[in-house]
């Protein structure tokens, strides 16, 4: 089997749009939450959101290669480029040799509801336009990404809910460990927009601490009342480890482990013994021992039943080593599609500068959480490996663990 | 409106909407090989037509339409038939 590298990282976040400000961020546990006053006049339940500014891409990218791509897509576009920019690899590389891409993306709301305007409006299909077929699909990220890096390798959307940028690079890890390609482009997209959010708004899912827009995801406290949507996209390039040793490539780490499981119950309640075989599995595909977890990057996003559960699951594997635990959807929010591969690049530059982000606003843990050993502060730490966790509607599991590199 | 009117209109909006570079726009060019007009700009150009003039283009009266002084002749043909 091929060993699987990480030789590239890129992000645009709702805590910083490159790597050094989300650094940065993750070190000062600093929030990305807002209040939205634009959700509270549609009638939203709560008004609280990540937020991060629409890239400007008008004279960056021709027109055609603008018009079919959505905001998540911008997102996407301009992580990409961070992470190409990072692994060293330029358009000649893509065009000389077989690149793939696998981005999690699960929705595209805003083009869907765009385009049913103007029909309902203009009585006629052709005052649509060219572009929003191309924004509306799900897999509108990876088929723009491909066409705008002229890509010719493996090419589609993986959709698992807010398990799908995680599941994304586990699938991609799986390509490349078995010798399918050598190099694909992985990670996550999540759009911010009120459109996308309504029906989930609808669940009573939301935190509404509005008066406290930066303490309303507080994942393991006892008054944590919901997670706070929220998006961006994030990169991983991932690399045979033959490949990157022939470029020469820094390597910023190994996925060894990739786990999946299905909870088989409900389709939005949690539970505690489908992560835990995820977890299990993970570990198992890696060969390595819940003690050589250094540190573990939780779903958890704030809401009540989720992060209880997601503690015991995580305390069912973890409880004799009991690592450093923190979820930085406290400071992200849920990035949902996006957050599976953002938390992938979050722990990595965790890694690699050694310390652990703090799960902000956990002042007191209720009696499912407090067994965790949650940091709530910066840690500075040694990360040898760590495991990430992401879930998703339907009982979908994935957990990644990812190596720091020993040749 | 004057047919220079209508021809400057044009240009503009090629210029603003199709991005297409102010310096390639000459009666003589080619609307696909010159100006890199595709079926996918067509569409868009459709949408642009009928919020600017009012009218729907038809694609089979595009058939013979090459360069852009023969959109400008359709265009002006379509306000003023007569």
């Amino acid at each position: 089997m091929t060993r699987v590298v990480i030789t590239g990282l890129g992000i645009y976040s709702v805590i910083g749009k490159n790597l050094d400000e989300v650094k940065d961020s993750l070190y000062m546990g600093k929030s990305g939450i807002i209040f939205d006053p634009v959700r509270k006049a549609m009638g939203f339940r709560s008004a609280l959101t990540g937020m991060v500014q629409r890239p400007v891409l008008k004279g960056v990218l021709d027109r055609r290669l603008r018009v079919g791509l959505p905001v998540q897509g911008e997102y996407a576009y301009i992580a990409t480029l961070e992470a190409l920019k990072i692994a060293n690899i330029d358009q000649s590389f893509l065009d000389q040799h077989e690149v793939g891409i696998l981005y999690g993306n699960d929705s595209s709301a805003v083009p869907v509801v765009e385009s049913v305007d103007i029909l309902r409006s203009k009585k006629d299909t052709m005052m649509i336009g060219s572009g929003y077929i191309f924004q509306s699909m799900n897999s509108t990220v990876s088929m723009n990404l491909s066409v705008i890096f002229r890509l010719k390798g493996v090419n589609f959307t993986v959709s698992g809910a807010c398990a799908s940028g995680s599941h994304a690079i586990g699938v991609g890890y799986l390509f490349i460990k078995n010798g399918l390609q050598d190099l694909i482009i992985c990670g996550g997209a999540q759009e911010i927009n009120a459109e996308s959010t309504a029906s989930f708004d609808a669940l009573n899912a939301f935190s509404t601490r509005e008066s406290e827009p930066t303490k309303a995801s507080r994942p393991f406290d006892r008054d944590r009342d919901g997670l706070v949507p929220s998006g961006g996209a994030a990169t991983i390039i991932l690399e045979s480890y033959e490949s990157a040793v022939k470029r020469g490539a820094k390597i910023f780490g190994e996925v060894v482990g990739y786990g999946f499981s299905s909870n088989g119950e409900h389709i939005s309640l949690p539970n505690v013994d489908g992560p835990a075989r995820a977890m299990s599995m993970a570990l198992k595909d890696a060969r390595m021992s819940a003690s050589e977890i250094d540190y573990v990057n939780a779903h958890a996003t704030s809401t009540p039943a989720g992060d209880s559960n997601e503690a015991k699951s995580i305390d069912s594997i973890f409880r004799e080593s009991r690592p450093l635990v923190s979820s930085t959807k406290s400071m992200t929010g849920h990035e949902m599609w996006m957050g599976g591969a953002s938390e992938i690049v979050y722990s990595t530059l965790m890694m690699e500068h050694s310390f652990i982000a703090p799960n902000i606003n956990l002042e007191y843990p209720d009696e499912t959480t407090s067994f965790l050993n949650i940091a709530t502060v910066t840690t500075q730490k040694e990360i040898g490996a760590f495991l990430s966790n992401s879930f998703g509607f339907g009982g979908t599991n994935s957990a990644l663990i990812v190596r720091k590199f020993i040749p | 409106m004057q047919r220079e009117d209508i021809i400057q209109k044009i240009n503009q909006l090629l210029i603003d909407e199709i991005e297409i570079d102010e310096t390639q726009i000459i009666p003589t060019a080619n609307l696909k090989k010159d100006l890199g007009i595709d079926s996918l700009d067509f569409v868009d150009l459709f949408v642009i037509i009928e919020n600017n003039f009012g009218f729907k283009m038809k694609a089979e009266e595009m058939v013979d339409v090459k360069t852009l002084a023969d959109f400008y002749d359709y265009i002006v043909k379509r306000i003023y038939p007569n």
